[in-house]
């Protein structure tokens, strides 16, 4: 029977040496008797023969994930955690998949312990009450706890980090740290009336507590699965809570039984009502903005942001018209912004026509899509959205008169030659209409985004851009 | 009027924002000894109310007055319940001395709508920068007044980890009647400003400059809705989460049960809070957000979630075709729709069978609720009764067990 003395309940690296010479030496878990200096004997320690740790030269592989599994459940306060962990490491070295199969009944006792003390942790990051001794700049903060387990020194430079410009003492039965400032430093266990009961904020605690629970939701099923009774005692605001428990009931009867009060004098605003929209002669492109912002024409609406409206100079020469919004223009509210407008941009600089010149619109103004999960799919609009919002485009074109519409995309010759139309077979050439502005169509800037291939991408490109030259072109002759 | 008195009456008016989250924010810490305060990664809950909600943040209004008349809200301007209002100075030095103590990761500020959106919104944004001026590194939360100057947004964002909006109501009409002053299109325009911004901070940090990018609410968006205040389906719930999630990628969705309220308005339901439907609503949300659910799969047939089964277990029995499950062979898409099957199962069930073949002692050690579970799936030694999953009956297996009425404790 060997017999390992651990120096600290928390004594990693102790155990690590220990654990390490015992396995090379093949002693069997069976063969080991774990303890801590200055614990309580073991009621069987005198039969044990007490043995140096066996000679071991070298040194074996754990997966990482074990050493940190091991680094936290020793600090659980099951005085069989040293031996469990051995137990597994023994067996680790002859299974090396044993930490996957985690329905092991040893292997879950290990992670239970490590979740207790996981927990205990984290529950001692928030219920740790300072109280505020002295004033500045001589004030020291001070806190009781009473931890489950052996994670003072553990948790300790979580408070180090965030209250680093303020000295404080947190005190606990077994083990009290200390941080002045620049340093953490560790005292033994103190008895709890060492510690300070009261500070000059906790009234305004205590307001806040009671003030921001809701009566009417009384859940103590709910509270006491957070925060059970055994922390009650080290936080202050936990003696509300009986006498709100008792209120609760009460005052969620009152608030139901109470009549409706009148209302304080009325002075309700109402909304600024709607401006006459009914003149449709001297549409500005601002005022058509506005009116098109509350248009229901089509369903549309209901799932977009926003309506997204035509933008350029009120008199631009040439107009640009597009299939609909996309994801990010639906959220700017302005239209070719996102990546098939950086496209567009960069072909119009190409053919050397200025963006800032262009009254660029949409045929349809909301955006049409499904919903994917975190992201929203484009969907093609269909006859009938198109044609509810085709009045839009037609008083566009009526304030701004431009010399030329360019059509990017099956939708918008659509929208603006009224009836279905080919790419393939109209693009390229300026189609004449009596009484009215010339039409040019091409292709969409992002159908040239979803070419698969570098060769196509860059030939169609070109061949963009060539379309963007005759408009450029007609613009020229007719100046 | 004394702090005391403020305090009460401002987090009393604060109370019916569920959001209480201080987490997934940028980690920083203090150990520069030059601020106080630390953030990122888990959330830490300082206390928890009686209602069982946890109390994370120092949630307060900076003053209950409000020129909107929401019939819903206790803050309504033709309500009578005392006003009050905090300085910049009382808010910044209330949170301090409250972190301090480690009562709070941080503060939650929202307001009513006084003078204009602009004065609120600055008002807002001036408590937070003080903070920050004064080397404050815990978590902020701040509501975003809809429509408020893109400046104040931008500023908001520089100080501010997480900002929310809130939609208020699942429907324009009911918001139109319950909340004639709000609008659910500068609602939804400022949730796309926001968004806008949140991508552009994060593609600032993903290209490599030399510039520090502009920070920008780290810990992202979220809106809260009410449930109950109007006639709105969970079907509509639903679809309206599922849209917002898309459209602005928030980071929750908070449905709040709506309680009745001192000075409550007559066209409003005064009765208990509709906890249990909650409940159902955020199943659901988890369903959308973890389990590759859609909406409309969620409720296909109905408008309401059962309150009687969880909506997982629900649509389990409505699609019986898709059962019984090998658990050792199913993708892990497929797993995840099983009855009482977590997320954080569906991976371990995975680890195992990377390594052996799961047994039915090895679910009940995964503590999977089996009874639950079982009737859907297919062990090497559990098979369920080949008629089980056509029987009428399996639904009645699920009812829960009459209960001898206890004390409310």
């Amino acid at each position: 029977m060997h017999q390992i003395k651990l120096d600290s309940d928390i004594d990693f690296a102790g155990w690590r040496e220990a654990a390490r010479a015992l396995a090379l030496s093949n002693v069997a878990p069976a063969k080991v008797r774990w303890s801590v200096a200055g614990a309580a004997p073991d009621l069987f320690a005198e039969l044990a023969q007490p043995s140096a740790l066996p000679r071991a030269s070298g040194s074996f592989n754990v997966p990482a994930l074990f050493v940190d599994l091991a680094k936290t459940v020793l600090l659980h306060r099951d005085p069989q955690r040293f031996a469990l962990l051995y137990a597994v490491l023994w067996r680790l070295r002859r299974d090396p998949d044993l930490l996957a199969r985690c329905t092991d009944p040893e292997l879950m006792q290990l992670e239970a312990m490590a979740k207790a003390v996981r927990s205990d942790q984290h529950k001692m990051q928030g219920f740790v009450r300072f109280r505020e001794i002295g004033r500045e700049p001589d004030n020291h903060f001070v806190a009781w706890y009473e931890p489950e387990h052996h994670i003072v020194e553990a948790t300790a430079p979580f408070f180090a980090r965030r209250f680093a410009d303020m000295p404080w003492s947190i005190l606990t039965p077994e083990r009290c740290v200390h941080w002045d400032g620049h340093a953490l430093s560790f005292t033994p266990g103190i008895d709890r009336s060492a510690a300070p009961s009261a500070d000059h904020l906790e009234q305004l605690w205590l307001t806040y507590y009671a003030s921001t629970f809701n009566p009417a939701r009384l859940n103590m099923k709910a509270m006491q699965a957070h925060m059970p009774k055994r922390f009650w005692k080290n936080l202050p605001e936990a003696a509300l809570i009986e006498p709100l428990i008792a209120e609760a009931e009460r005052r969620t009867g009152a608030m139901i039984d109470a009549a409706p009060s009148a209302p304080k004098a009325a002075r309700q605003r109402r909304k600024a009502k709607m401006p006459d929209t009914s003149d449709t002669l001297h549409d500005s492109i601002a005022s058509l903005r506005e009116q098109a912002a509350q248009c229901r024409a089509c369903p549309l609406w209901h799932d977009a942001t926003q309506t997204v409206f035509g933008e350029g100079p009120a008199h631009a020469r040439l107009m640009l018209v597009g299939e609909q919004p996309g994801d990010k223009e639906d959220l700017a509210g302005q239209p070719f912004v996102g990546p098939a407008g950086q496209l567009l941009d960069r072909a119009m600089s190409a053919a050397g026509i200025e963006r800032g010149a262009v009254y660029v619109t949409n045929a349809v103004k909301h955006f049409k899509f499904v919903p994917r999960g975190k992201i929203r799919l484009h969907q093609k609009p269909n006859s009938a959205e198109i044609k509810a919002c085709r009045p839009w485009y037609q008083r566009e074109l009526q304030a701004i008169k431009p010399e030329l519409v360019v059509a990017l995309g099956a939708t918008a010759a659509h929208c603006v030659l009224g009836q279905v139309t080919t790419i393939s077979q109209s693009r390229g050439r300026l189609i004449e209409r009596p009484g009215e502005a010339p039409v040019l169509v091409t292709v969409h800037p992002s159908y040239l985004l979803r070419l698969p291939d570098e060769d196509a991408k860059s030939r169609e490109f070109a061949q963009f851009v060539d379309d963007l030259r005759l408009a450029a072109d007609h613009l020229k002759h007719a100046a | 009027m004394d702090l005391q008195r403020k305090l009460a009456i401002l987090a009393d008016a604060a109370k019916y924002d569920a959001s209480c989250a201080s987490s997934g924010t940028n980690r920083r810490d203090s150990r520069d000894g030059k601020g106080l305060g630390s953030a990122g990664g888990m959330g830490i809950c300082h206390s928890f109310a009686p209602d069982g909600r946890c109390i994370s943040l120092l949630k307060i209004l900076l003053t209950n007055a409000c020129q909107y008349d929401c019939l819903y809200c206790i803050n309504r301007a033709s309500s009578n319940v005392a006003r009050a209002r905090f300085t910049v100075e009382e808010v910044v030095t209330l949170t301090l001395g409250f972190y301090r103590r480690n009562y709070i990761e941080g503060l939650f500020l929202s307001s009513g709508i006084i003078r204009s959106a602009d004065y609120t919104m600055e008002q807002l944004v001036a408590v937070a920068r003080t903070l920050r001026e004064r080397q404050f590194r815990g978590y902020i939360h701040l509501k975003t007044i809809p429509d408020a100057d893109e400046a104040l947004i931008s500023a908001a964002g520089r100080y501010a980890d997480r900002l929310s909006i809130n939609i208020e109501l699942p429907e324009e009409h009911s918001l139109g009647r319950l909340a004639p002053e709000k609008d659910v299109r500068s609602i939804r325009r400022s949730m796309g400003r926001v968004r806008l911004k949140l991508d552009e901070a994060q593609e600032a940090r993903q290209t490599q400059s030399r510039s520090k990018p502009p920070r920008f609410a780290p810990a992202g968006q979220s809106t809260q809705m009410i449930v109950g205040a109007d006639s709105a389906s969970d079907k509509t719930i639903l679809a309206t989460s599922a849209n917002l999630y898309g459209a602005y990628h928030l980071k929750r969705v908070y449905y709040s049960a709506f309680s009745p309220i001192p000075e409550a308005s007559r066209a409003l339901p005064l009765a208990a809070p509709p906890l249990v439907r909650e409940h159902r609503l955020y199943q659901a949300d988890w369903l959308l957000r973890f389990y590759g659910f859609a909406a409309d799969e969620i409720l296909d047939d109905t408008d309401m979630l059962s309150l009687q089964h969880d909506p997982k277990l629900a649509w389990a029995l409505r699609h019986r075709e898709r059962f019984p499950l090998d658990v050792n062979r199913a993708s892990r898409e497929d797993l995840l729709r099983v009855p009482g099957f977590g997320a954080r199962t569906v991976e371990r069930i995975l680890t195992l069978r990377r390594v052996g073949t799961l047994r039915a002692a090895d679910l009940a050690r995964l503590r999977i609720p089996r009874n639950k579970a079982l009737p859907f799936i297919v062990l090497p030694d559990h098979r369920p009764a080949p008629a089980l999953l056509d029987s009428t009956t399996l639904e009645a297996r699920f009812a829960p067990q009459a209960q001898q009425l206890g004390f409310g404790f």
